[in-house]
Order: structure tokens, then C-alpha cells, then sequence
């Protein structure tokens, strides 16, 4: 399979979107563009499941190589683990539901769907990168379009959120250009500097150059995922975009940080990685407690799904801090579980709001009774976000509880317990969201008016539902998948630990 | 070997059910919805009931002990190459009991609700729900393993807090929901904190292998666990106590109950089936599945014992006081499930010494039936006064035979008066206790004969008391389908108690003996006897005296009726120590410091370029200016230099 069609198609679906004229048009366009990507991920889930059953032991298949910019080496260099394909499932999950929740986005439609188009462009292109300079350039593609989506169809403070949000990604990104930058004077493959992800992997980096480089490399990628205190961008940011970009935003573009702390940062340089993980362990607990006791307080049902992101994602960098092969597949299940679910989030409060014109709790009330589809898709979103077995929730964040568990340190443990104590919160604020929002007596008699959902929302609900549900039914497939990944991975950190 | 594997369908025919009405109920089935449930609850039950009848009397038995089968097992999720979560379907006596008993109270549940349900909006939602809540229940007791035991745990969480906010539109049923959910969450916390710390020692999280690798002294995972020690326990205390808060969470016992009164905003039919006999007794059921190695704990097994005991009790003397008649009902089911806690602490795993655990699942099993009796009997008086006061209701006797003979028996069980269920079950808890604790004895029997009084208080207040205001009421007893079930379960309260429990259901899978003693039976039912008449003194006739007796006793019947101001410090924890000292501060930090910090950083950035930019006005003049300053200034400093 040759997966630069994977970065094409989205592209020319963005190119073609600038030759349509209104608004049905342009969405026929889009839906059929992503539609494609759709189908042709699905596809990819398949063809690599086939390659890996007929033996296939190669750590990254379909790998395509290509001398981009010989005088630094740095390489077009792509291809895929289980890893890279759960998140390219991921990313087209969300980005075909966000085209479908955005089907009457009215002004500015050419635009607001190139961007769409565009971001996709950014996150695949950064799942399939194996040379780090490629990554960083897809990194960066998937960050401006977010700008322009929040500063022009965003809504509140949106200019101030844009702002905040460009530059907290743009530090991000600096701070994980100077890791990489460092990692390449780092390395000497046959007296020659590389970029390229795997020669890196293959040979030792100065421990020295680990700890000073690593947390370049985390911090930047940890901004991106909502790292503590660095997440601030997170609540502004997602509640003043439109829904479809805080869908992409939540659902794919914190697990871009979350993938490069994992791809990059720590199986480049695991010692950097063993070395500081009393930090990231110590910052993601903080992460996690704190961000659902912050959630609990919040208002507007915006903000509470963006907290909750805050701390889930806590999950994700808490799984990779503690460093033992169960918690690390826990921390990959939890990126493709938290996408799905927040996304899905997203959709419904935009749903509600685009229909009540509120999204402050304490206005809302009883709305099972009159949207009961909408509510119902909020009410799964919320028990899938509080862990229900059943859901994709549950079985990534016990997969991290048992990995956590796992790594003996007491202090890790008592991490552990607090991570795991933030269930009991969790439920509390989502309960509490709930149980306002539909549940109750109806707050305000022009909700007796409203119309449920339509056949595109009901579509886009729908596929995300159908996502979380595969995975929390059976969540064997995507353990099985990603595991080869996670376990090269681990290999590469065990081998570092123990040489030391 | 038989071939189990049909065993999946008895879950499995709940869920297609629930998927079913859940998806397509309001369209396409609405009030033929009562039907298809039923139906397949109906084909549940049956298939149970063909399960139990193998297992205990074709093939459960090898050389006369029970044996455990592992009808099923398929790896689910992989953690590590020894600890998986396995979907498994395990055999024992206990899980074959349980199996019946929920689908039958279910099942009656279900015929109940067609008549107690009829003409409601969401006929078909709530038996989407009613199944739901009864494929977990089933997943639950058919655990193999301990994760997917969890797993099903919080699945019963989650579908009990859906019926229990069935009529979601009332403020009140949410918050009971709410309380209910995140109160046994909170419990099963501690649950899951064991789980890892068992599974961490044992290696496993197969119950089988976790067993057997615990309780075997010499093996390393025995030892491992017992040496390791935490605040002066060993982890295998702290993980079994753990576990056990889980368990006291979903069973209402002290200090986690507190959801358990506010759960009856649900349905009256729902009451029956999750607060009667399944949902509230699965920490009795987790208990005993993990009895051989709470056995070998002493620590664990006494705070079990005492949390039972003491359980058993306050709720007793709270049942006394209350007014509504499903909170009684709520008490006494609390109460009685203390009795089956406090069993199983005093038991020992095997033989003779078994008796507790024995005891225990025989209490489990007759409670049941005659629980699920007193409310859906408690349904048919709401559905006819439309309240759950005492004071709307009395002498209704004569207005609902059926319901009345059928409550009496179900209290004279309950009371522990033979020859009804209760008394064989309760006489064997009592024996155990005496055989081990005096002082779980004494309170053991102080609260049967507590217990006698108050339902008897609870019977008479609706069935005799003052004349039934007929003008009042506008229907009769309700239709067939509501009286059926009454009339079975009566049937069973009245006989379940001669079923051989001793001989099928026991800690070793060994048959017991065991054999009533009347000398021993004359206290506790003498004084069940003396609490029948005095509630008959006080409650037959509407009076004064009743009126008295709380005012003098003051201050003390007024705890008892605010049930011991437990949900106040409950309250004053989530309140003002939660949200306000945890809660507000995170929140007012996140948005004040954390972030505070970050604009800091930008508003001194843009100060400094908007300080700084002023150089670069684009003015010739100023540039000249600067160059040429520049440049005496270098001048200046080579020269300076230079010397």
C-alpha cells in the first residue's frame, strides 16, 4: 500500500474544495473526500493486519523512502506501525463526523472546509512521518489552520483564545524543535547526521545529550497534549472554537503530543526518558486530580468537556511515565479512546447549543424530553468519559491502572491510587452535567420547540458511537494492533535501562 | 462433562432484549415491549432453571463435593502474558443459585411491571432498562474472573442509576440517582485499588488460580503478600478490605448505605428486583466468591463481621422510625443483609465450620423471594393510594385480599416465625454466630426480635389500623399480571425455606448436616413473637400511644427518624469540604495562577516589544541619529579600550 495517498487524497479534497461554489458544493465535496479517506483507513487496518498474519516482522511496513533535502539528510520517509494505524483510524473518524456536524455551516464555507481539509492534511502526514524533520513539518501544518478556525468562526473571547492557543503550540513546537535539533548533533550513523527515526532508534545517544534534550522534546510535545502547567490554552481554545475544529482539536490534535512524547521523545531517548519520569509521573497525577477537581467547577458544558480533556489526557503521559509495556499500551489505547469520546462530546454540545443557543448548565434542563437523540448521544458520551465498561473509556484507563500498577516504585503507586481516585469525580461532574442538562424539568418552555437531530448529525454521532463501542466491546483487535508497536518500543527502553 | 455453553444464552437473551427495545422499542414494539421482555426473561429463567438442575443433581458432583466448572472462558484483553481479563462463565454452587434467583425475581418483576407499568410514556425504555440492568446481573454472578467481575459491577452501577431516574423529570429521582451512582463509585474505588493489589501479588486475575495460588501457605504469592505490609496490615488484608468496600458499597452496609433509602424515587417493581435480591446482595455474593481466601484472614473476615453486625442494627432501629413505607422496606433490606455479612465473617471455610457460609447463602436465597414479595406488595398499595406515607394509607385489607395475605407471609418470614422461609435461614445465622461470636450473637438476636416489630409496625399501619377512605380510591387490586407474582412468591416464602440448601450450596462444596434445634429456636423466635404483639398493642388500632412512646423518648427517636444525621455529614463532606476547599480553589488556581501566568508572560512580552518597537518609527532622522551615536559610543570604547 502506498501511503502517501493517504496525505494526497485529503489534499486534493482541500484543493478541489477552492474550485466548488456554495455551500452544497463545497460539503458534497468534503464528505465525499473524507468518505474516501474513510474507507481507504479502514482499508489500510486491513491490508496491515494482513501483511502482519502472513509474517511480517518488520517493526514499520509499507516504509517509503526519499532524499528531500540531501545537504541536511533529512528524508521523506514514511510508514506505518499499529500504533501510527490506530491513530490514522482515529484521525479519520473524527475528521468525517466533523465534516458531517459542520453540514450548515453557513458563512464562509469554502474557507472554514479547506482548513477542515487542511488540518487532516497535518495530522496524517505526522502519523505516518519516520524521519523526525517530516514530522516536525506536518506538526506545524496541523497548527495555523487552528488560528484561523478559532479567530474567524470561533465564538466568546475568540481572538484572545486563537491567540493564546497559536502561540502555546507555536512555544510547543519550538521547544520540540530544539530537542530534535538536539538529537541530530546527537547522532552518528556512518559518520553521518541523521533525521531519520529509525537509524536514530539503532544507535546510543549520549546520555548526557538525553537529559538535556529530552525535556525539549516531552515539554514540546507535552504542550500539545495538555501537560501540566502548560494546558491553559486547552479550556480558552476548545470552548471558542467552532465544534467540528474543537472536535479536531481535542480528538486529534492533543494526541499529536501525546504520539510524539511517545514516538519521539521516549523511544529515542528512553534513558532521557527513565531518567525524568518522576516528572511526567508527577505532573500527570497532577494532571489528572487536579483537572477533575477544575472540571467539577466549570459552568458552561464546553469548559467541562475541555478540563476533562485536561485531565484524561493526564492518562495518556501518565502511562508513558511509568514505563512498563502495559501502561504504554494503555497510554496508546487511551489517545484513541479519549479522541473518539471527546469528540463525540463536542458534537453533542455543539448539537445542543446550535439548538438552545446555551451552554451554561444551569440554563439548560430536561432536554431528554424533547431532543431525546441528542441527549441520548450526550448521555453516552458522558458514561463512556466516566469509564463504563462497555465503552472505550474503561478499557483504556485500566490498561493504564494495571500498567501503573505494574512499575513497583511506592511513590508511583500512591500516583497510581490518586489517578485511580479520579473516577469517583469524574462521575461526579459528569453526573452533575448530566443530570442538569437532559434530565430534570425542562428550564425554558422554548425547548418544547426544538427538533432533533438530523440525518448528518445522527451519522456523525453514529460512526464515533460505532468507534468507542468496537473498542470497548472488544477491545482485543486494537490491544493486538497496537502491541508489536508499543512492545518495540518498550524493547528499545528496556535495552537502555538495563545498559546503563 | 456436559456441554455448558448454552449457559451464554441466559445473558445474552437480556441484552439482544435490551438492544431490541432499546433501539427500536418506541417505534416499532411500544406497548408490546412488556411482551418481548418478558418473553425472554421467560426463556432466561427456564434455561437457569435446566442449569441448576444439572449442576446440582446430574453433574456438579464428583466423589460428592461440588465442583467448580469453567463453562467458558475467552481472552478479552490481554495485560501482560499472565494477567488478562478472560470472559468466562464459571459453575459453582453459587453462581447456579444465584442464577436462578435473579432470573426468577426477575422474571416476576417483569409480569409485575406489565400491569404496574401499563400506560406509562417510556413503557418500552424502561424495559430496555430492565433488561440491562438484569444481563449485568447475570454477567456478574457468572464472573470467571475478577476484572470482568468489575466490570459487570459497574454495568449493575450504571443500569441501576437509569431505573432509578426513570422519571427523570422530577428533580428528587435524579439526585437519588446521582447519590446512588456516585456513592457505590466512591466504594468501588476501593474495589478496583484491590483488584491491583491482588493481582499484583497473585499474578493472575483468574479467580480460580488468584484462589488457590492465596490460600496456599507455602506457595510464593502467599508469602510474597503477607509479608508485605502497610501501616501494620499485610497487603493481602488491605486487598481483600479493599475489595470488601466495594462489596459494602453496592450492599448498603454502614458507612456507604446512605443511597440505598434515596434509590426507592425508582419504580416500586424496580425496588424489587435491585434492592431486594440482586443488585444489594452482590457484595455478599463477591464476599463469598472470594471466601476461601477472606478465610484465611482474620483481620478482614472481623471487619466484615462487624460492618455486618453493626449494619444489621442501625438500620433495624432506623426501620422503626421511618414513615414512608419503602424506606421501612429499604432499612430492613439493609438490615438483612448485614445478616448475610456478618454470617459469612463468622464462618470458616470447610466442614462443620462452614455453617456461617452455608447459613449465609441460604439467607441470600430465601430474602430473596420474600423481599421482593413485601415490595412488590408495597407496589400494588402505591399504585392503588398513589403515596408512600403510612398516614395515606390503612385498612386496606378488605380492598386487596390477594396483596394482604400475600404481605403477612412475607412479614411472618421475615420475622423469622416458622414455619416461613425466613426462620430456617435465620436460625442457621444465629447458630453460627453463637457458635463463634457471643456478642454478634446478642446483637443477632435483639435485632430479629427489632425486626418483627417494625414490619409488623409496617403491616399494620397499611392493612388495619384506621378504615380505608373508599371514595379515595378508584380501582381495584390492580390487574392479573400484578397479582400472580404476588401470589407465587408467597408461595415460595412460605416454602423456599424447606429447599436443602446445606446440602447443595456450602463453603467446600461438601454436603452439610444440619438439623433445627428447638431449644436453641425458642429465644429469637419468642422474641419475634413478643415484637409481633406489641406492634399488634401499638399499630392495630389507630391511637395515641404510638405518639407517646416517640415523644418521650425525645431526642433519641428523632436521631433514629433523621437516621442518625449520617446524610448531613455526608452532605457537609461534599459540600463544603469538597467543592469548597478542593473544588473552587483547583478551579480558581487553574484560572487566576496557572494562567495568570501564562498572560503575565505574554502582556510582558507585548509591553517590551511595545516599548522597544518605538525604535523603529521608520524616520531617517532617527536612524542617523542612532548610527551616528552608535558610532561615537564604539568610538568612545575603543578608545577607552586602547589606553
Amino acid at each position: 500500500m502506498n501511503l502517501s495517498f493517504l496525505i494526497l487524497l485529503p489534499f486534493v479534497t482541500a484543493i478541489a474544495i477552492l474550485f466548488c461554489n456554495g455551500l452544497k458544493q463545497v460539503r458534497t465535496v468534503a464528505l465525499i473526500g473524507t468518505a474516501a479517506q474513510f474507507l481507504l483507513s479502514i482499508d489500510l487496518l486491513f491490508v496491515y493486519w494482513k501483511e502482519r498474519t502472513t509474517g511480517n516482522n518488520s517493526p514499520f511496513l509499507f516504509d517509503f523512502n526519499y532524499t528531500w533535502f540531501a545537504p541536511l539528510n533529512i528524508h521523506y520517509h514514511i510508514g506505518v506501525d499499529g500504533i501510527s494505524v490506530a491513530m490514522i483510524l482515529l484521525t479519520a473518524f473524527v475528521v468525517i463526523a466533523g465534516v458531517l456536524v459542520s453540514w450548515t455551516q453557513e458563512s464562509m464555507n469554502k474557507e472554514f472546509f479547506f482548513l477542515l481539509l487542511f488540518l487532516s492534511v497535518g495530522a496524517y502526514g505526522y502519523f505516518i512521518s519516520l524521519d523526525i524533520f517530516t514530522l516536525f513539518f506536518f506538526l506545524e501544518v496541523a497548527v495555523i489552520p487552528k488560528f484561523l478556525l478559532i479567530g474567524i468562526w470561533g465564538s466568546g473571547k475568540k481572538e484572545y483564545s486563537a491567540m493564546k492557543l497559536a502561540l502555546m503550540l507555536m512555544a510547543g513546537s519550538g521547544l520540540v524543535f530544539v530537542g530534535l535539533a538536539g538529537l541530530y548533533y546527537g547522532t552518528n550513523f556512518n559518520g553521518e547526521r541523521t533525521f531519520d527515526l529509525l537509524q536514530i532508534s539503532q544507535m546510543h545517544i549520549n546520555i548526557l545529550f538525553q537529559k538535556i534534550f529530552f525535556p525539549f522534546a516531552f515539554i514540546g510535545f507535552g504542550i500539545f497534549t495538555a501537560l501540566f502547567p502548560f494546558h491553559t490554552w486547552v479550556p480558552d481554545g476548545h470552548s471558542s472554537a467552532p465544534t467540528a475544529a474543537s472536535m479536531f482539536l481535542a480528538g486529534i490534535s492533543m494526541k499529536l503530543g501525546g504520539y510524539g512524547c511517545l514516538r519521539v521523545a521516549t523511544y529515542l531517548m528512553p534513558e532521557g526518558a527513565h531518567y525524568y519520569a518522576w516528572v511526567i509521573i508527577l505532573l500527570s497525577t497532577i494532571a489528572i486530580i487536579y483537572g477533575a477537581f477544575a472540571t467539577m467547577m466549570q459552568k458552561d458544558l464546553k469548559y467541562i468537556n475541555a478540563y476533562s480533556s485536561f485531565s484524561h489526557c493526564g492518562f495518556v503521559l501518565l502511562g508513558i511515565g511509568m514505563l512498563t509495556q502495559t501502561s504504554i499500551n494503555g497510554a496508546v489505547l487511551q489517545m484513541v479512546s479519549h479522541g473518539l469520546m471527546t469528540a463525540l462530546f463536542f458534537a453533542a454540545i455543539g448539537m445542543i447549543y446550535s439548538r438552545t443557543h446555551t451552554r451554561m448548565v444551569e440554563q439548560l434542563g430536561g432536554l431528554l424530553k424533547v431532543i431525546p437523540f441528542i441527549s441520548t448521544v450526550f448521555v453516552i458520551a458522558g458514561l463512556c468519559s466516566l469509564g463504563l465498561p462497555g465503552f472505550s473509556g474503561f478499557v483504556a484507563e485500566m490498561t493504564v491502572f494495571m500498567g501503573a500498577w505494574q512499575n513497583p516504585d511506592q511513590w508511583y503507586r500512591l500516583a497510581t491510587i490518586l489517578a485511580c481516585a479520579s473516577i469517583v469525580v469524574t462521575a461526579v461532574y459528569i453526573l452533575r452535567a448530566a443530570g442538569k442538562t437532559v434530565m430534570g424539568p425542562i428550564t425554558d418552555h422554548h425547548y418544547n420547540n426544538l427538533s432533533d437531530a438530523t440525518w448528518n448529525e445522527k451519522l456523525a454521532a453514529g460512526i464515533l458511537i460505532i468507534g468507542i463501542v468496537a473498542i470497548g466491546i472488544a477491545p482485543f483487535w486494537l490491544n493486538q494492533l497496537i502491541t508489536p508497536g508499543t512492545e518495540h518500543i518498550m524493547e528499545h527502553v528496556g535495552k537502555a535501562i538495563t545498559l546503563k | 462433562m456436559n456441554n455448558y455453553l448454552y449457559i451464554a444464552f441466559i445473558p445474552l437473551l437480556p441484552l439482544a432484549s435490551f438492544l431490541v427495545l432499546g433501539l427500536f422499542g418506541r417505534k416499532y414494539f411500544k406497548t408490546f415491549s412488556g411482551t418481548v421482555g418478558t418473553a425472554s426473561l421467560l426463556a432466561s429463567t427456564i434455561l437457569s432453571l435446566y442449569t441448576a438442575y444439572h449442576y446440582f443433581f446430574i453433574d456438579g458432583k464428583v466423589n460428592g463435593v461440588f465442583q467448580q466448572i469453567i463453562a467458558f472462558k475467552y481472552t478479552w484483553l490481554q495485560f501482560s502474558p499472565n494477567i488478562s481479563i478472560d470472559m468466562g462463565i464459571i459453575l459453582d454452587p453459587i453462581s447456579v443459585m444465584m442464577l436462578v434467583v435473579v432470573t426468577f425475581v426477575s422474571l416476576m418483576v417483569h409480569v409485575f411491571s406489565l400491569g404496574y407499568m401499563k400506560g406509562e410514556e417510556r413503557f418500552a425504555t424502561y424495559y430496555a432498562f430492565l433488561s440491562l440492568f438484569t444481563f449485568s446481573m447475570l454477567g456478574l454472578v457468572l464472573s470467571s474472573n475478577i476484572f470482568q467481575i468489575y466490570m459487570f459491577w459497574e454495568l449493575v452501577g450504571v443500569s441501576s442509576f437509569l431505573l432509578i431516574g426513570y422519571y427523570f423529570e422530577k428533580p428528587s429521582a435524579v439526585a437519588a440517582a446521582k447519590k446512588a451512582f456516585i456513592v457505590t463509585r466512591f466504594a468501588d474505588l476501593g474495589f478496583l485499588i484491590g483488584i491491583l493489589i491482588l493481582a499484583f501479588y497473585s499474578g493472575t486475575l483468574d479467580f480460580g488460580v488468584l484462589i488457590n495460588k492465596l490460600t496456599s501457605i507455602q506457595s510464593p504469592e502467599y508469602l510474597n503478600i503477607t509479608a508485605a505490609s502497610f501501616l501494620g496490615a499485610s497487603m493481602l488484608t488491605w486487598g481483600l478490605t479493599l475489595v470488601f468496600i466495594g462489596g459494602a458499597g453496592k450492599s448498603a452496609m454502614f458507612p456507604l448505605h446512605i443511597w440505598l433509602p434515596d434509590a426507592m424515587e425508582g419504580p416500586t417493581p424496580v425496588s424489587a428486583l435491585i434492592h431486594a435480591a440482586t443488585m444489594v446482595v452482590a457484595g455478599v455474593y463477591l464476599v463469598a466468591r472470594l471466601f476461601p481466601v477472606f478465610s484465611i484472614d482474620v483481620t478482614a473476615l472481623q471487619i466484615v463481621t462487624y460492618v455486618g453486625a453493626f449494619s444489621a442494627l442501625l438500620a433495624a432501629i432506623i426501620a422503626c422510625t421511618q414513615t414512608d413505607i419503602k424506606r421501612v422496606l429499604a432499612y430492613s433490606t439493609m438490615s438483612q443483609i448485614g445478616y448475610m455479612m456478618f454470617a459469612l465473617g463468622v464462618s470458616k471455610y470447610g466442614g462443620e465450620n462452614g455453617l456461617g457460609y452455608m447459613a449465609s447463602m441460604f439467607h441470600l436465597f430465601t430474602h430473596a423471594f420474600f423481599k421482593s414479595l413485601l415490595f412488590l406488595g408495597a407496589g400494588a398499595v402505591i399504585h392503588l393510594v398513589h403515596s408512600n406515607e403510612m398516614k395515606d394509607m390503612g385498612g386496606l385489607r378488605k380492598l386487596m385480599p390477594i396483596t394482604h395475605i400475600t404481605f403477612l407471609i412475607a412479614c411472618l418470614a421475615i420475622a423469622g416465625i416458622p414455619p416461613f422461609a425466613g426462620f430456617f435461614s435465620k436460625e442457621e445465622i444465629l447458630l453460627a454466630a453463637f457458635n463463634s461470636n457471643k456478642l454478634i450473637y446478642g446483637i443477632a438476636v435483639f435485632t430479629s426480635g427489632l425486626t418483627a416489630f417494625y414490619m409488623f409496625r409496617l403491616y399494620y399501619n397499611i392493612f388495619w389500623s384506621k378504615e380505608a377512605d373508599i371514595h379515595e380510591i378508584h380501582h381495584g387490586e390492580g390487574t392479573f399480571s400484578m397479582k400472580l407474582p404476588l401470589l407465587i412468591l408467597g408461595a415460595l416464602a412460605l416454602t423456599s425455606g424447606f429447599v436443602p440448601i446445606a446440602s447443595l450450596v456450602t463453603s467446600d462444596g461438601a454436603v452439610l448436616e444440619t438439623h433445627i434445634d428447638f431449644g436453641f429456636s425458642a429465644l429469637p423466635v419468642l422474641l419475634a413473637v413478643a415484637g409481633i404483639l406489641l406492634a399488634t398493642y401499638l399499630y392495630k388500632r389507630e391511637n395515641s400511644k404510638p405518639q407517646t412512646i416517640a415523644n418521650s423518648l425525645g431526642s433519641l427517636y428523632k436521631a433514629a427518624y433523621k437516621k442518625f444525621y449520617i446524610d448531613e455529614v455526608y452532605l457537609f463532606i461534599t459540600k463544603k469540604i469538597i467543592f469548597n476547599l478542593i473544588g473552587r480553589p483547583a478551579a480558581w488556581i487553574d484560572k487566576n495562577i496557572v494562567d495568570g501566568f501564562m498572560n503575565l508572560l505574554a502582556n510582558t512580552t507585548a509591553k517590551i516589544s511595545e516599548l522597544i518597537k518605538g525604535l523603529q518609527s521608520g524616520k531617517v532622522q532617527n536612524y542617523a541619529l542612532y548610527f551616528f551615536g552608535g558610532i561615537i559610543g564604539l568610538a568612545a570604547l575603543f578608545i577607552y579600550l586602547w589606553k
